[in-house]
């Protein structure tokens, strides 16, 4: 059933709204009160004059009749059928459905959305908890000392007779443990605070690093326009706290810098504005490598590429260096990532690019163009080995695209079971 | 008779508060503070049971008991092990290694001492208490 066929049970929500009976409605419009029965139940298209007299004697513009606000719920419930998994008989009816029980259909998305939303965040925690050493030890100290504090407070009250030497060591030892517990169970709730504040939510130099280059949106116009520098642009960051992290920040920065001078902004956007997003073209226009176009892509802002993009920059180990997230392509924080990525596969074969279209197992399947490419980043010699990076491109795809590669995001929280590449079994039950 | 005991834990009040509740139960306790030597410091020692944390500093506990099993006058010898990590997974190393008990912090006083004294009949008085 068509989408449009919505616009009957529009039409009657509306004149129930307004408290306007069925015949008076159809007498004001011209029409039989049975045909216009037979419109309300969608049984009728409707459209042209007919609809706009509707409209103009119910108070609305056409086109709220027509299109209304029920695209992202319609989006939204087959979102829901198709992350059930199972077939569900009547998707074809979906519109239907909407129409005629918009209350249970709202629930039903908004619940979706719920759990997709949930899910986010215990791969976010599931992440966190199992590969930051920082959590694993804060968690160690706060149980050695809870144990410590126990265990003297244990003997102070249960020991019957004790002497006072001993007594005043364990006093001491209690009050220096207690002290102890307090700060490292005030740093383990900031650590796991997950409040909207990003400043709080920091807790390891990457993830400061992280939040900087985020709250600038990947993009930094004084760079761009030669008016600042990274040490200053670091230097002037509040958010950036520890040394490390500065370190990191002010590393991206000059990547950001060199590549910026390479393809300047000014003359990147009317190419792409023209010539859309080709990176090879880009690469010969410019005469640069690919890695350069790729990274320069990848942070451009989303009015000059014209679409939201992702990028990862990887080592040779497989650890990721730099990651701009985009939205349906989760980037796992701690390494540890799909092996599948194309990133992974350009590192086999440094310096040939690749172009592979891939699709991210998730409760929303959503399909993803990506670009990678591997190269030397020391200068080439003959004494040392070449240590290469490499780094992807992660472009959106409003469909997915045919024979698109599954890919993940780590197998922990990956829900595709049978995969070849799997590593460790997943959290994410079959019914998850 | 004074029983042996060598607890190695690096974390001072803990070891102190152990020591303290072991000598009480007529135990000598020498205490040790990391990971780096604890096998030679146990088979110099040769006590009658040792109380082992899993994270210590210079090498973990389980590395400890893997080394300490190899010896085979160590092969018999009671283990606790103390740590933070209960999870069924450090649970089995912990055993596959060679841990006799396993305990997860934080601990009653009870606890620890009951687990001592267990591991200690079952090693060393058992066999006699069953003979005819």
């Amino acid at each position: 059933m068509a989408r449009d066929t919505l616009t009957g049970s529009r039409i009657r929500e509306r004149r129930l709204i307004l408290g306007i009976r069925q015949a008076e409605l159809a007498r004001k419009a011209g029409i039989s009160a049975s045909y216009l029965n037979l419109i309300e139940h969608n049984r009728r298209r409707i459209g042209g004059k007919l609809l706009v007299d509707l409209a103009q004697v119910l108070g609305v513009e056409p086109s709220m009749l027509t299109e209304g606000a029920e695209a992202a719920l319609l989006a939204a419930l087959r979102e829901a059928a198709a992350d059930a998994g199972a077939k569900v008989a009547e998707l074809d009816r979906t519109d239907e459905f909407a129409g005629r029980f918009p209350g249970w259909a709202e629930v039903l998305a908004s619940n979706h959305q719920r759990i997709a939303r949930l899910e986010r965040t215990v791969e976010t925690l599931s992440d966190r908890l199992t590969h930051d050493p920082h959590l694993a030890a804060s968690l160690h100290e706060v149980l050695s000392t809870a144990a410590a504090i126990r265990s003297t407070a244990s003997i102070l009250a249960e020991t019957g007779e004790l002497e006072p030497e001993w007594r005043d060591r364990f006093h001491n030892n209690l009050n220096e443990d207690s002290r102890r517990l307090a700060e490292s169970s005030r740093a383990l709730v900031n650590f796991l605070d997950e409040s909207d504040s990003s400043a709080e939510r920091r807790g390891m130099p990457q993830e400061e690093a992280e939040e900087f280059l985020l709250s600038n949106s990947y993009h930094f116009p004084e760079l761009e326009q030669g008016h600042s520098d990274p040490k200053a642009l670091v230097a002037a960051a509040p958010e950036l706290v520890s040394d490390s992290a500065r370190l990191i920040a002010r590393g991206a920065l000059e990547q950001y810098q060199k590549d910026a001078l390479q393809m300047p902004l000014a003359e990147v956007a009317p190419i792409i504005q023209s010539q859309g997003v080709d990176p090879s073209a880009l690469a010969r226009r410019f005469d640069v490598p690919l890695p350069v176009v790729l990274r320069r892509l990848g942070v451009l802002p989303v009015d000059v590429l014209g679409q939201e993009a992702g990028l990862v920059v990887c080592d040779a180990s497989g650890s990721i260096l730099f990651r701009k997230p985009v939205a349906g392509f989760a980037l796992p924080r701690f390494g540890a990532s799909c092996p599948l990525w194309p990133i992974y596969t350009a590192l086999q074969r440094p310096d040939v690019p690749l172009r592979r279209n891939v699709v991210q197992q998730g409760r929303s399947a959503l399909g993803f163009e990506c670009l990678a490419v591997a190269w030397n980043h020391v200068p080439s010699s003959f004494d040392r080995d070449p240590l290469y990076h490499a780094v992807m491109l992660i472009l959106p795809r409003r469909e997915v695209p045919p024979q698109a590669q599954p890919v993940g995001s780590s197998c922990r929280i990956c829900p595709r079971q049978t995969c070849e590449a799997r590593r460790e079994p997943s959290i994410l039950k079959e019914e998850f | 008779m004074s029983r042996h005991v060598v607890l190695i834990e690096d974390e001072p009040n803990i070891a102190e508060a152990i020591r303290f509740l072991l000598t009480r139960d007529n135990w000598t306790v020498d205490v040790h503070g990391n990971g780096s030597d604890a096998a030679e410091v146990i088979q110099a020692a040769s006590p009658d049971l040792v109380i082992l944390d899993l994270m210590l500093p210079g090498k973990s506990g389980l590395e400890v008991i893997q080394e300490l099993r190899l010896v085979k006058q160590m092969q018999r010898l009671p283990v606790l092990m103390l740590t933070a990590r209960g999870q069924l997974k450090d649970r089995e190393m912990a055993e596959k290694a060679g841990v006799t008990r396993f305990m997860t912090k934080p601990f009653s006083n009870s606890e620890v001492l009951t687990a001592v004294r267990d591991l200690y009949a079952q090693a060393y008085q058992e066999p006699q208490d069953a003979a005819p």
